[in-house]
């Protein structure tokens, strides 16, 4: 474990660009987030927050900009002034302490709910087989889903598959757990027990970065809400001011439509 | 009809002391060139499929060439340049090397395409999800994406088996003695083609039937789920 930045924030994110080709997408976002802090990106579809989250961990390299986990610069080296990119390994290396849970899920079909969990564990940090089983049984009975250890993907509910998702991520014993927008994929009744998994995990102190349509649940489990619009934070600042008192006509207007729906 | 018949089937008996130790003989040499051609192309086939698929523009475009040029030559062009043009560079091949060499540098085209075809079938958040976790791109492809093209890539690879096993015959016009130049060879010999060559067909049939049995049983455990088809 690195001790190096305990006493600075767990994550910066400075000044992101991102173009896809003449898009576009981040315009310029900055954002710290304290250990076990929560803080909820919102926004209309397009805005670029699922590009600002994907950049957190490299999933997407940055146009320009920088991040830093835990004091330490992410995805790059640095010696002065210049920055070069992290070849693949090193990147993987600082990857495996960012748990990512996708849209999409994303199980693995081939593996069981067991090992879709367990081969992270095992091929990053050279776990043994029964080391990593019994982690897995462990992650998996947080995510209340130890009744279908032996399931395969095809044959869990979308909030199943999730929750399992999120279990995955949760053996990587993460610094940091990024969600992208976890139940805009579900159906409407499935919804409910995987907001409930977060945010258990959020009382329990997780330090955690969550993209989400769902207005309510940021305000319940986020202390830090960021509104996004056309690659830029319009406004951000605890739950109760951006989502209860609103100052720009674009939240208002992002807002309302929402309540409408 | 019936005596004509038994008639037919006796030459065989009559000729098999001669004919069985050398047909069995040339079958083994098949097998072999088979086994030796089709290893060399799934490896090949692999390797050309990653180049393909590569971000690195120069392999891109290497192995794009290559896989066109491969599926558009006559595999017999490729032995009889490895056989025989290579010859004046001082570089000479006994028949069953040049065989196994070219029939496999010619099926690699196709089965890259196959192995291309099932990778890119596997969807890009399969690959993110392991990246996410801490996967390099290496455990990533080994782990994750492989695993699940196989599934994809079984059934015509297996295809692709059974058409080189055939496509072994053509060796025979660079001498390399398996079963269709061993078939030949007797059946001028013994001035008795229809009996050599049936015989030559059916063995063939014999080798690649068991071949489309599995590709079919394979098939089938597909579509009735992904548990069954590696026992998880």
């Amino acid at each position: 474990m690195m001790e190096v930045g305990l006493a600075g924030p767990l994550l910066q994110v400075e000044d992101i660009h991102k173009s896809f080709g003449e898009l576009e997408v981040l315009k310029g976002v900055d954002m710290t987030l304290d250990r076990g802090h929560k803080t909820a990106i919102v926004g209309p579809s397009g805005c670029g927050k699922s590009t600002m989250l994907r950049c957190i961990n490299y999933m997407e390299r940055p146009t320009s900009g920088h991040i830093h986990l835990d004091g330490e610069l992410f995805g790059e080296t640095r010696s002065g002034d210049r920055y070069t990119p992290m070849n693949e390994k090193e990147l993987a290396r600082q990857r495996a302490h960012v748990g990512m849970v996708f849209q999409g899920f994303y199980l693995w079909p081939h593996l069981n709910a067991r090992d879709n969990v367990a081969i992270g564990p095992m091929k990053v940090r050279g776990l043994g087989k029964a080391e990593a089983n019994e982690l897995a049984e462990a992650m998996l009975e947080k995510v209340h889903m130890s009744h279908k250890i032996d399931e395969f993907p095809e044959r869990l509910s979308g909030g199943q598959q999730q929750r399992v998702a999120i279990a995955r991520a949760l053996a990587q014993q993460p610094k940091l757990m990024l969600f992208d927008e976890p139940t805009s994929a579900l159906d409407p009744e499935l919804i409910g027990e995987v907001l409930n998994v977060i945010l258990e995990l959020a009382e329990e102190g997780r330090s955690m970065v969550l993209v989400t349509h769902e207005i309510r649940f940021a305000r319940e489990v986020a202390d830090h809400v960021i509104f996004l619009h056309d690659g830029v934070i319009v406004e951000e600042g605890p739950p109760k001011q951006v989502i209860d008192k609103p100052q720009h006509e674009r939240l208002r207007a992002f807002l309302r439509q929402i309540v409408e729906h | 009809m019936i005596e004509d018949f038994k008639g037919f089937l006796a030459v065989y008996v009559e000729n098999w002391s001669d004919w069985g130790p050398q047909i069995y003989e040339a079958v083994w040499v098949t097998i072999q060139l088979t086994i030796a051609s089709f290893s060399l192309a799934l490896v090949l086939g692999l390797l050309l499929a990653l180049g393909k698929l590569s971000r690195i523009g120069f392999l891109r475009g290497f192995c794009t060439a290559y896989i066109e040029v491969a599926r558009g030559i006559p595999a017999l062009a490729i032995l009889f340049l490895l056989y025989f043009g290579l010859v004046p560079l001082g570089i000479v091949f006994d028949a069953f090397t040049a065989g196994a060499i070219g029939l496999g540098m010619s099926a690699a085209g196709y089965i890259a395409e196959v192995f291309r075809a099932g990778i890119q079938a596997i969807h890009k958040g399969q690959r993110e999800a392991a990246l996410a976790v801490g996967m390099t791109p290496l455990m990533t492809f080994r782990y994750i994406i492989l695993p699940q093209a196989i599934r994809i890539i079984l059934p015509p690879m297996l295809n692709m088996a059974i058409i080189l096993l055939k496509d072994t015959s053509i060796c025979s016009l660079i001498s390399t003695d398996e079963l269709m130049l061993r078939a030949k060879d007797l059946a001028m010999m013994s001035f008795l083609p229809m009996h050599l060559f049936l015989l030559a067909g059916a063995i063939y049939f014999c080798l690649s039937w068991p071949l489309s049995l599995i590709t079919r049983r394979v098939e089938t455990m597909m579509q009735r789920g992904r548990r069954q088809t590696f026992g998880g």
